[in-house]
């Protein structure tokens, strides 16, 4: 149980990052950390105690494996979130040509 | 054991990067929490994901490291600053209530549920031809979730490559 609740911990970090920090930087740090932990807490729920890697052996039948259906989410919400982060650092890159800060309280002028 | 040392690493990491004051230092602090993660991912019996979130994090470093190139660095404290703590930790504890309850009810850590993933695991060599179960999963028993996410994924190219553009813009410099 003691696993559940450190990733929870790392969770917390990047939503108090999200929340309190004004650079924009930072705020997609935070999201960063928030998708590992996510990430790390789908495949906790999957581990088996003295498991092995999902992988078939030719000569030996493997019994304890590890549940493979979160590694397979995982494995796809990984290269989304390197989308996601180039989409949100493109946007950052973007404000910063307009307004010339990465300050979000500074970014007020909505204007077309 | 390792599992637990490793977490402790990644969350002292993650404290690093979030309060730190220098960008460059603060993005070379996610990628330890990343690389971090990839040898928990070692750990847990996912060598798959352990490739995969080397490489994603390499890049994310990259494009980061891109971001931060211009030295913008905003440090501002003004009088705000104890209502917007106050207020970030009273909405962190009402989450951490939410978690106290969805806690209780998982499966004990070492002891999956793996109602779905017993037939995967039974039928995934026959039925595919595919020795690494996870490459099953993806490419056939659930091949229109790999099919969703890929769409995501390149409408996630299109909007950089539409927000990043120069040419065609009004006032391109």
């Amino acid at each position: 149980m003691i696993e559940f609740v450190l990733c929870l911990i790392l969770f917390c970090i990047g939503l108090y990052c999200v929340v309190r920090k004004r650079n924009i930087i930072k705020i997609i740090i935070g999201l960063g950390i928030i998708e590992y932990a996510v990430n790390l807490f789908f495949i906790l729920i999957g581990y088996r105690a003295q498991g092995r890697a999902p992988i078939l052996a030719k000569d030996q039948t493997v019994i304890n494996m590890v549940d493979p259906l979160p590694q397979a989410l995982v494995l796809t919400a990984i290269v989304i979130g390197l989308a996601v982060t180039a989409l949100l650092v493109a946007i950052a890159i973007r404000i910063h040509d307009k307004y010339g800060t990465f300050d979000i309280t500074k970014i007020r002028r909505l204007r077309g | 054991m390792e599992l637990q040392v490793l977490l402790l690493f990644m969350i002292f990491a993650a404290v690093v990067a979030v309060e730190i004051e220098d960008l460059l230092s603060s993005v070379i602090a996610v990628g330890a929490v990343g690389l971090g993660l990839s040898l928990a991912f070692l750990i847990l019996k996912a060598p798959d994901l352990a490739i995969t979130q080397l490489v994603v994090e390499i890049l994310c470093l990259i494009i980061l490291i891109r971001a931060t190139i211009k030295k913008d660095l905003v440090l501002v404290k003004d009088g705000r600053w104890l209502f917007n703590t106050v207020s970030t930790l009273v909405f962190i504890c009402f989450f951490l209530v939410l978690a106290y309850f969805a806690l209780k009810e998982l499966p004990h850590f070492g002891q999956p549920i793996m109602r779905v993933a017993k037939e995967y695991i039974a039928y995934g060599l026959q039925e595919t031809g595919a020795t690494n179960i996870v490459t099953s999963v993806i490419l056939n028993f659930r091949a229109y979730d790999t099919l969703g996410e890929v769409t995501v994924l390149f409408t996630a190219v299109i909007g950089v490559l539409a927000v990043m553009r120069k040419i065609g813009r009004i006032n391109a410099k």
